[in-house]
């Protein structure tokens, strides 16, 4: 007990939670809360990040299933209903919308008397990582970095506290970047929104020392702990040395490196998925370790996100692992533990050189904004994922559960009756739609109107538009509305896929051969190249599966046709039809593939082509797999089928059956 | 072939005529098959649209220029200039292949989102096969198959080779688009690769100084007189994100068919390219000596310049004069 006075401070604990409603989301929080969570992680739904009304027709099947919808003030009302802003810290992974989310929170928090300027939290506030990885952008790069830009003078302004960006390298690793890419391409993101919010003129030069202390980052932690230990230590080191020299900061607290994070999800796996357990602990050490570079704020993912949502029990477990990690160890007792490890510098080093290499490469291309736009970046990422993709496949980087150690007992965790995972309530889209459609009744429409306009013409005329966005959310303006004005104004984007890489070896050789082979076979006798439509529908941005996919297909002699993120059932039928494909794969993770499955089919059946065989591929529950199968779709990919060969195999097999060709090749 | 096809076949054709997507789509699949039998069906296709292609008045666009100057962009910000004007649009978007697999990746309709969701538009891409009957030799016929049935076909390649060139070349009217600040562009106009274009874009006006030094060195080089006659290349600036700079571009372009319509030349062209496709075709399947045994390149296309014909069946015939046995 003598240590305690000596004892650190452990980081902020969060979960990233929310789902269903803002009611149902609220009773979680204040769950949470009461065991022992420090902090709120708001987890919107995709329509809410995407800047669409739960009633709009891209927003089918999507209220509610990856975060909580809020379609207007009234929803962050109950969102945050007993609880009082003044004492919360709340993070809010929110991007093309976040100066929207913000301003219902500014709103809500005037409507519980709690003065703004008082507000703590973060609002992630990065939408480059979005055209990268996340896929939750609306506007295109330049009016989008403006509007992070107006976001973070107009807090570091009026609310002191607030962190106004994470950037993200968090989302890059689950892309694929490599540590060096993480480095590289976070604080080359950094730079290039300081840079922008300098260029703005804003903000008084002798003030901008603020602006950069307030910059924090949101930072993933993979397997490789070791290593992750001394990316954090360089993030750190880097990060001191780009704010003293770029920005000339004379204060070391200004430049402290401050991230939360959440550690990997791409490395959890179906499979066994009980190992996850191991695996988040020892993702967390990588952040903890190492005093010099630890994380400010830790949120763990449940053992179960590869099999679907997590439930309260899970969430409670990966709070559990960080509070044991906090309290009971004696980690906090310590200062840094690598002090003087001169292996632990080696790499640090090693880290720094390469990453200083790849900024000088984003550098010369004119920085961070024209290498999303220039697709230099993307297409580094899927060329990372795709090696990643082949290690796994060669065995030559191993998963225990996966490619080695398969064979498993029956795991008791997911023998429940709800498979060990949670549903969400079918009600809760139907729901939310009547309570939006009720909220549109009684307000006043004038004042609406009026807010909108104000919105537009801030908008046209490069005046920061938070003020005019608060005063929309009091309005009782939705979601929506406040996106629709501003893609008026901006007009909407569609990043570079990244897809168009050269042919990535590696890999076992033989196995790509023989599916290239069987491919040609049956191109000869079909007559023409077998083709392919990989399909993201919805508004679920995750497109990893969707790229590598792409990728193997075009390896495997397959004629692609991809289009990026958030397709249209329509749009997706028709193309099938326009380009004549033999097969249509999809790709959904926000576990909208039943409705949008029924939808395709529906429009394949209008268009009179829905003779063209279909296969998804996503984290899809059994059940709902089983349900898929019955309805006509040919195959159920998951996160276990990591044997992209077999993929492709199947994919052949499915259309030669559906063609009445013999199961092999002649 | 069996009354049975005959009868299918005819009503392919009406379906392609009424520019009914289903029937649009499976047109262009049997152009693309290569078996014996799609072939003579093929074949047989072209016969019963001939009577329409041959007197199409709708206009053929080839747009080409290096990677990266923003084709498919601009196509999509064309395209939703026409469907203002209420013309349908059909489009073929040719990619490059994958020496290795023959696969391909077809992304070019990836800007294109907001307006393919429009019933008047449709879109096939192709890839330029190493190993499916050539470079693309499927995008002549099926080009003739959309005159049709739709007001303006765009040809949208890639120019990173001589033939992807020269499939936009085909054109009724060939679009270079030029990406400011590459030197690329300049070249690729002055070593003559690309038969003269009759409209000449510097896109992404939007990126300043850069992009008006592109559009001025462009004037320098090139010679505004096109050698068709009568016809001054006009060298234009857009930029099809901010959408600025496309009504003047759509209105050059219908002004160029205009032109060849007034001058009555647009027959006369299709006929040629046709014949240069044919060439092309015999060129890569059995080379110089093949087109020699046919009368040699110029006589060649003289003869099967001459008049209208399906072009299939001149194909064809061609092969039976190299007394090859289809």
């Amino acid at each position: 007990m003598s240590k305690d006075s000596t004892r650190e401070r452990p980081w902020l604990m969060r979960t990233y939670s929310g789902h269903s409603s803002a009611r149902a989301s609220n009773a979680l929080y204040r769950t949470n809360l009461g065991k022992g969570q420090t902090g709120l992680s708001v987890a919107f739904d995709l329509p809410t990040q995407t800047g669409y009304d739960s009633d709009h027709p891209l927003a089918r099947g999507e209220v509610g299933k990856v975060g909580v919808p809020i379609d207007h003030i009234g929803d962050m009302e109950l969102l945050f209903d007993q609880i009082p802003l003044d004492q919360m810290n709340t993070s809010m992974t929110i991007n093309a919308t976040a100066p929207w989310l913000l301003a219902l929170y500014v709103a809500v928090a005037e409507k519980q008397g709690v003065d703004p300027a008082t507000l703590q939290g973060t609002t992630q506030n990065d939408v480059i990582k979005e055209y990268l990885s996340r896929g939750t952008y609306i506007f295109p790069p330049e009016p989008s970095v403006r509007l992070t830009t107006d976001l973070i003078s107009y807090t570091v302004a009026n609310i002191p506290r607030w962190n106004p960006t994470n950037i993200c390298s968090y989302h890059l690793q689950e892309a694929g970047a490599t540590p060096t890419q993480e480095l590289a391409y976070a604080l080359c993101t950094a730079t290039a929104i300081l840079d922008a919010v300098q260029a703005s003129g804003q903000i008084a030069p002798e003030r901008f020392q603020d602006v950069v202390a307030r910059i924090s980052f949101f930072v993933n932690a993979g397997i490789r702990f070791v290593e992750e230990t001394c990316k954090m230590r360089a993030f750190t080191r880097m990060w001191d040395e780009i704010a003293q020299q770029r920005y000339g900061v004379e204060d070391p607290k200004a430049r402290r490196f401050r991230y939360g994070v959440q550690v990997n999800s791409l490395g959890l796996t179906e499979a066994q998925p009980e190992n996850n357990v191991q695996r988040i602990v020892l993702e967390m050490l990588a952040v903890t370790l190492s005093r010099d570079a630890r994380a400010r704020a830790i949120q763990l993912p449940a053992w179960n996100e590869a099999l679907g949502l997590p439930r309260p029990w899970d969430q409670q477990w990966a709070l559990r692992m960080q509070q044991v990690l906090a309290l009971e160890t004696d980690l906090l007792e310590y200062d840094d533990l690598f002090e003087g490890s001169t292996v632990i510098e080696a790499k640090v080093q090693e880290l720094i050189a390469g990453a200083r290499a790849e900024m000088a490469r984003v550098a010369e291309q004119g920085g961070m904004v024209q290498c999303v736009d220039n697709g230099y970046v993307k297409r580094e990422l899927v060329q990372s994922h795709t090696r990643r993709m082949r290690d796994i496949e060669s065995g030559a980087l191993k998963i225990v559960g996966v490619n080695c150690f398969e064979k498993t007992a029956e795991s008791p965790l997911t023998a429940g009756g709800d498979s060990g995972i949670m549903k969400v309530d079918e009600r809760a889209e139907r729901e939310q739609i009547e309570s939006l459609l009720a909220f549109r009744q009684q307000r006043d429409s004038q004042r609406v109107a009026a807010a909108l306009d104000a919105l537009r013409h801030a908008a046209v005329n490069g005046d920061n538009v938070m003020p005019a966005s608060i005063e929309c959310a009091r309005a009782g303006v939705t979601t929506g509305e406040w996106s629709e004005v501003l893609r008026g104004v901006f007009g909407e984007y569609r990043a570079p896929t990244g897809v168009d890489i050269s042919t990535a070896s590696g890999g076992d050789e033989d196995a790509m051969a023989a599916v290239r082979a069987r491919v040609l076979a049956t191109s000869a006798e079909l007559g023409r190249p077998l083709r392919l439509l990989i399909g993201k529908p919805g508004l679920d941005g995750h497109s990893n599966g969707a790229e590598q996919i792409a990728v193997k297909g075009r390896d495997a002699g397959f004629e692609v046709v991809y289009e990026g993120i958030r397709l249209t059932p329509a749009h997706i039928a028709r193309a099938a039809q326009e380009e004549g494909v033999h097969l249509i794969g999809l790709s959904v993770l926000s576990g909208s593939h039943l409705e949008l499955v029924e939808d395709i089919q529906q429009e394949m059946r209008k268009l009179n082509a829905d003779d063209v065989p279909l296969v998804i591929g996503g984290i899809i529950p059994s059940d709902d797999a089983q349900q898929l199968q019955e309805r006509g779709v040919k195959a159920v990919f998951t996160p276990k089928d990591v044997d992209m060969n077999q993929i492709m195999h199947r994919m052949v097999d499915i259309i030669r059956q559906s063609h009445g060709l013999p199961a092999t090749a002649a | 072939m069996t009354p049975g096809v005959t009868a299918d076949l005819q009503a392919l054709a009406e379906g392609v005529r009424a520019g009914q997507r289903p029937a649009v789509a499976a047109a262009l699949n049997l152009l693309d098959d290569q078996r014996a039998v799609s072939r003579t069906q093929a074949t047989a296709l072209m016969t019963q649209l001939l009577p329409h292609y041959s007197v199409s008045t709708a206009q053929m666009i080839g747009i080409t220029g290096p990677p990266g100057a923003g084709k498919s962009s601009l196509t999509a910000a064309l395209i939703s200039h026409w469907l203002e004007h209420k013309q349908r649009v059909g489009v073929i978007a040719v990619d490059p292949s994958s020496p290795v697999s023959g696969g391909a990746l077809l992304g070019d309709r990836l800007r294109m989102t907001s307006e393919v969701d429009n019933q008047h538009v449709f879109i096939r891409s192709l890839s330029n096969r190493g190993q499916f009957g050539g470079l693309s030799q499927e995008v002549w016929p099926m080009s003739l198959v959309m005159l049709c049935c739709f007001d303006i076909v765009i040809v949208e390649t890639v120019g990173v080779g001589q033939r992807e060139v020269d499939i936009a070349s085909s054109c009724d009217t060939t679009c270079f688009v030029a990406q400011p600040g590459s030197g690329d562009s300049i070249q690729f106009l002055k070593a003559g690769i690309l038969e003269v274009p009759h409209v000449v874009v510097v896109n992404k006006e939007d990126m300043g100084a850069v992009a008006t030094r592109t559009l001025a060195e462009l004037s320098g080089v090139l010679n505004p007189n096109h050698p068709d006659g009568g016809w001054t290349v006009p060298v234009l600036a857009t930029s099809a994100t901010r959408r600025s700079g496309i009504a003047p571009l759509g209105n050059t372009l219908a002004a160029h068919h205009q032109h060849l319509l007034a001058t009555q030349r647009l027959q006369v062209r299709r006929r040629e390219h046709q014949a240069r496709w044919l060439l092309r075709c015999i060129e890569d399947e059995y080379g110089k000596k093949g087109v020699l045994q046919l009368g040699g390149a110029p006589a060649f296309i003289k003869e099967f310049s001459a008049h209208s014909a399906n072009p299939l069946e001149q194909y064809s015939a061609c092969l039976q004069r190299l007394s090859i046995t289809h």
